[in-house]
């Protein structure tokens, strides 16, 4: 049973990741799209975990950490780079 | 396996795929970006987080022993979302600054300042407003 629901929650992650792709490509302002791929980041997270479920294998962990800790300093790169036109100074 | 363990996965299996559900979609309806940031700052942190508690369960009782390498990025996830959330924020706010909320009213001062003490309540006020505005 955790097999079939394990296919299951990765259609709804692939639905999230769909949904948050539509807001990065048609954010109206570069706030919404950096928002839009950090939430694709996040998702990214939850899918690779659940795709290490579904083959029983647990190498995916660390491109889960790895997709983590880029994905938070990209965000934190992209909003630096908003705030001051510049990144490092 | 445990079916009641195989249940309880199964559950928080699901928690987690609908709260980052509810997050991507809120993403994608609401109208304004401050309120567009709640979803995917809380709400897809949250269903991660559970995903990836299933995912220890279904190690430790499945595949090959109990691994706390989720919990490292549970953590991590954690605590950089309000990180990475106040400085999407600020960055909203450096691009549009008339979003910002007013400030409160500067004559709202304390009772004993304001009993016995008017000019320097009125020194006070008069300094206190855009003390904080200045990044």
């Amino acid at each position: 049973m955790i097999d079939i629901a394990v296919v299951v929650a990765l259609y709804v992650i692939g639905l999230a990741m769909l949904l948050s792709l539509w807001r990065l490509l048609r954010g109206p302002s570069v706030p919404d799209r950096i928002l839009g791929l950090d939430t694709l980041y996040v998702n990214t997270i939850a899918a690779l975990i659940l795709f290490g479920m579904h083959l029983k294998s647990s190498i995916y962990f660390e491109a889960a950490l790895v997709i983590a800790m880029l994905g938070f300093v990209g965000t934190v790169m992209l909003s630096k780079y908003v705030l001051r036109r510049d990144i490092v100074e | 396996m445990n079916p009641l363990i195989e249940y309880s996965l199964v559950a928080l299996l699901a928690i987690g795929c609908f709260f980052v559900l509810v997050g991507s979609f809120g993403l994608v309806k609401l109208s304004d970006f401050f309120k567009r940031l709640h979803g995917p700052t809380k709400a897809s942190t949250l269903g991660v987080g559970c995903i990836l508690i299933a995912s220890i369960g279904y190690h430790a009782f499945l595949g090959d022993g109990l691994g706390l390498r989720e919990i490292l990025i549970t953590g991590f996830l954690f605590i950089t979302a309000p990180i990475s959330a106040h400085l999407m924020a600020r960055a909203a706010l450096t691009l549009a600054p008339d979003q910002r909320p007013l400030q409160p009213p500067a004559d709202q001062e304390p009772l004993t300042v304001a009993a016995d003490a008017p000019a320097a309540r009125t020194d006070a006020s008069a300094t206190k407003p855009g003390d904080d505005r200045q990044p």
